[in-house]
């Protein structure tokens, strides 16, 4: 795009490069806080959403990518690079003041490689103990168990509290300071690790006046597998069976996108047949989820009835998957170039009664919890989160929608059959949760129009292309973008020429909306937290990978 | 009519054509006892059968199907377990007020449930201030309430216990009002007495509009008396896990379970005795001869058919509502139906004077 070019290039000192509408904009480290800054608040240009940050061993430097997307052409991305010799004492600036979501991303990057970001208010460990010796996602990292042993007791609480906060001084000194989360006098509640609301192990810390919530801490890592660490040991078809781990209940989306990914690197021509039928499973999988969603909201309302109705009709769905797929809920589908087998010859006929049976059912649900006067009153004036806040917290997905961001990733970049399916993207502005609610309603009527219009047009064909026993990927990055139940799902891959990837991130759409709960969930009633959650839907495997 | 008051008479004379007065007494508060206590249980045991049925049921679901035929058994085994159950020694609980806790919380349970008439002289205690004593009595719940979720020595215990305080004492407020408003209409307090007046009109009807308004304050400010949903904010399994209960196990725990099933019934039951005409059957003023086929059907068995229904009323609002928030929990009880019942009592005064 000539604008784009014309802008980027009033940065002397960064090298550009473009490749099908991603920018690499690398740029030494003293000018990242700068070039991010412009990036964001040029208004011609306004890179305002921050997708991931991904930290780098390069092997004999550290570096950071930043993933940026504009809400002006949200087709373009710009992949902005910088490095670092230290890696002794790496520091880079932070730009958590620039994007809310930044603070949770870089300090996952200091959790992982080590890399301390000056300024960053917040720079604990986010995934492993505060005690933990080493940086897993280093290519020297030492792995042995006698450097970090099974761990018998509880961390300290302390530990988790001491908020390190490293700062440069004006003659340029390192100064190291401590912040503490709570105040001596704060009543904190611990929501979770094992809580029956909070969707996951996740674990919550809440600081509490009464029944209103003045803090919340969010403390991930508790299943934490390391998904990405083991994916630098696995061979690009094995590295797909995690995918389906990662959120499980949009599992054939995450794979979905992984599979793209590596089409896009060994640009494999995939036969159309299977990108009908990736897709129709995918919206199906989107209804399934959306379904749980639903009912699980419902549940953290208090409604067990709503969340029977929302698992009885994902039933159906899952059921079609068992005959198609093998598996229920990971149904390890998608393969690179196709899908694993052939649609069952029962396929499009279950699909095609599921649709009127479904749409018959939202219509109960919608008796059943929409219409509930104590549900509407309190859903109704709750958790507002302007469109501002939602892209500078990157909370993709319904949750985005609902706030009035258009930011379907079906719609912005189509993928697989979606260029041939005619779907509105839903879109809400008042961003309360109600709003959050209803779009998911909403979005079920949609996928329901998705596969009405494909289950018919299943073009004959081979089901997969072939490839080759051993798939290597060029040299290269290869990032993907997908449209995720819960909001965007990017994934990352860096490859050096062999049939092991370098380096794989997955952006985690979860963990933005947890981050989004911190945000909005301030100054709401302990119920109103519950139900927030419920309403941003977020999964936990999909934050701790 | 057949009434069970003719089997407690032949055993009174029975014991006393033996026994000297007082021996005869003394046998007879210990069947008391035994029989309160018995029924107490063996009605839990059915509520929660019931409950598991009609819940799945609205759920599209079967319920308990394997334990005996249609799963009638299943809370026989339930209860079985919950008795053999370990009582879990908790750390820092102050252990007397953790136990007596759940003592209090099923006495009080208890002593409402020995007043009610579930047939003519089928009654422990019958004052002539019953209503009085039923409301007093069945409030003394909320101190146990209060003492388990403050000797758990647990956050969440302690937020379920005061969110509970808040809400039974403000409920008590409707309760108390919708009861009062048909003491008015039956110009006594004595439960035998109000029940024997609604011969030919049950209060509902005999108290018009001012006795319907009262009936469906009653049986929403008494459906929140009991903490199920969608006045379960004390619960509230999805926030605080199980509040105030949290730390409790095996048949401590049971005494809340039990509770709480049996004050379902309990409201229900006084909603019968002072609305729906307690064990009365069903009569018209001049159909003399349906009114004589309603007789043949035994005043137990209707008392226990029309607390069935209240319960079963409860039961349908428990499984479609979700909870409210404590804020609206607390408007809707001091903004709506404390005016409103407020202004009733005045209404029931004026159909009292100028309209019966």
């Amino acid at each position: 795009m000539k604008i784009i070019d014309e802008l980027l290039g009033q940065l002397p000192f960064a090298t550009i490069e473009l490749k099908d509408k991603t920018y690499t904009v690398s740029v030494p480290k003293e000018k990242l806080y700068k070039t991010a800054s412009y990036l964001k608040n040029n208004p011609l240009l306004s890179f305002d959403f921050l997708m991931d940050i991904i930290g780098m061993d390069y092997g004999d430097t550290l570096g950071v990518i930043y993933y940026l997307s504009s809400t002006r052409f949200p087709s373009y991305i710009i992949a902005l690079k910088t490095t670092t010799d230290d890696r002794e004492n790496p520091l880079l600036a932070s730009i958590s003041d620039l994007w809310e979501s930044a603070g949770l991303y870089e300090r996952e990057v200091h959790d992982f490689l080590g890399i301390t970001f000056v300024n960053n208010p917040d720079m604990r460990r986010l995934f492993l103990r505060q005690d933990w010796k080493g940086y897993p996602l280093r290519k020297d990292y030492d792995a042995s168990p006698e450097l970090n042993p099974v761990p018998l007791c509880n961390e300290d609480l302390e530990d988790m509290e001491n908020m390190p906060v490293t700062e440069i001084s004006v003659e340029g000194e390192r100064l190291e300071h401590h912040r503490k989360l709570f105040e001596a006098e704060d009543y904190v509640v611990n929501f979770g690790p094992q809580h029956p609301a909070t969707h996951g192990v996740l674990h919550l810390r809440v600081a509490l006046d009464g029944e209103m919530i003045k803090k919340i801490d969010p403390n991930f890592g508790y299943i934490h597998r390391g998904i990405e660490k083991m994916c630098e040991a696995y061979t690009y078809p094995q590295i797909l069976h995690l995918t389906d781990r990662l959120d499980y209940l949009s599992g054939t989306i995450n794979r979905h996108g992984t599979c793209l990914a590596v089409e896009k690197g060994l640009e494999l021509e995939v036969p159309e047949r299977a990108h009908y039928i990736r897709t129709i499973i995918d919206e199906l999988t989107r209804i399934a989820s959306h379904l749980l969603g639903w009912g699980c909201m419902a549940m953290d309302m208090g409604s067990i009835t709503a969340f029977v109705y929302g698992m009885r009709d994902r039933e159906k769905i899952m059921d079609i998957f068992e005959e198609t797929c093998g598996g229920r809920l990971m149904a390890n589908y998608s393969v690179i170039g196709g899908v694993m087998n052939d649609i069952h010859p029962n396929f499009q006929r279950k699909v095609k009664e599921f649709i009127p049976y479904m749409r018959k059912m939202l219509k109960e649900h919608h008796l059943l919890f929409t219409g509930n006067p104590i549900a509407r009153d309190r859903m109704e004036g709750v958790g507002y989160l302007s469109k501002e806040q939602a892209i500078s917290l990157g909370a993709t997905g319904p949750t985005g929608r609902a706030s009035g961001w258009s930011n379907d990733i079906r719609k912005v970049e189509p993928y697989a059959a979606y260029r041939h399916a005619d779907f509105k993207e839903m879109l809400r502005t008042d961003g309360l949760t109600f709003d959050r609610y209803i779009i998911r309603l909403d979005e079920i009527e949609e996928s329901l129009k998705i596969l009405e219009q494909l289950i018919d047009n299943i073009p004959g064909g081979a089901y997969a292309a072939k490839t080759k026993a051993i798939i290597k990927l060029p040299e290269g990055e290869f990032y993907q973008r997908v449209e995720g139940a819960r909001g965007e799902f990017d994934v990352y891959i860096n490859s050096r020429g062999d049939k092991y990837p370098y380096r794989v991130k997955f952006r985690s759409p979860c963990m933005t909306l947890v981050n989004t709960l911190k945000a909005i969930a301030v100054d709401t009633k302990v119920a109103d937290l519950i139900m927030l959650g419920g309403s941003l839907d977020y999964v936990v495997p999909c934050i701790d990978r | 009519m057949f009434h069970l008051q003719t089997v407690t008479q032949w055993i009174d004379e029975f014991l006393r054509t033996y026994l000297t007065d007082g021996w005869a007494l003394f046998i007879e508060f210990i069947l008391i006892g035994v029989v309160i206590l018995a029924v107490y249980a063996v009605l839990a045991l059915i509520l929660i059968y019931v409950e598991r049925k009609i819940c799945a049921f609205f759920q599209c679901r079967l319920g308990p199907t394997r334990v005996g035929p249609f799963g009638i058994f299943q809370s026989v085994a339930d209860m079985v377990k919950i008795l053999l159950k370990e009582l879990i020694k908790i750390n820092r609980v102050d252990p007397r007020l953790f136990r007596l806790a759940a003592y209090l919380v099923i006495i009080a349970s208890i002593c409402t449930f020995g007043a009610i008439p579930f047939d003519k002289g089928i009654q422990a205690i019958d004052f002539n201030i019953g209503v009085f004593y039923l409301l007093a009595v069945s409030s003394l719940g909320v101190v146990g309430i209060l003492l388990a979720g403050w000797a758990s020595n647990n956050k969440y215990t302690m937020i379920g216990a005061m969110r509970s305080g808040a809400q039974l004492i403000s409920y008590e407020l409707s309760c108390g009002l919708s009861l009062m408003t048909i003491v008015m209409l039956s110009g006594t307090m004595q439960l035998s007495t109000i029940v024997e007046q609604q011969a030919y009109a049950w209060n509902i009807f005999r108290g018009g509009i001012p006795a319907i308004i009262a009936f469906v304050i009653y049986l929403i400010a008494g459906h929140a008396e009991t903490n199920r949903g969608p006045f379960d904010l004390p619960e509230a399994e999805s926030e605080l896990t199980a509040g105030y209960h949290t730390e409790y196990s095996g048949i401590q725990f049971g005494f809340f379970y039990l509770a709480e099933y049996l004050n379902m019934f309990i409201i229900a039951a006084i909603a019968t005795t002072l609305f729906l005409g307690g064990w009365m059957p069903l009569h018209i003023p001049g159909w003399d001869g349906f009114n004589q086929v309603m007789d043949f059907i035994p005043p137990v068995l209707w008392f226990f058919a029309k607390a069935f229904i209240c319960v079963f009323l409860a039961l349908w609002v428990r499984w479609t509502m979700p909870r409210l928030r404590i804020d609206q929990l607390l408007n809707l009880e001091w903004k709506i139906l404390m005016p409103v019942s407020l202004l009733n009592i005045v209404l029931m005064a004026i159909w009292v004077i100028w309209i019966i």
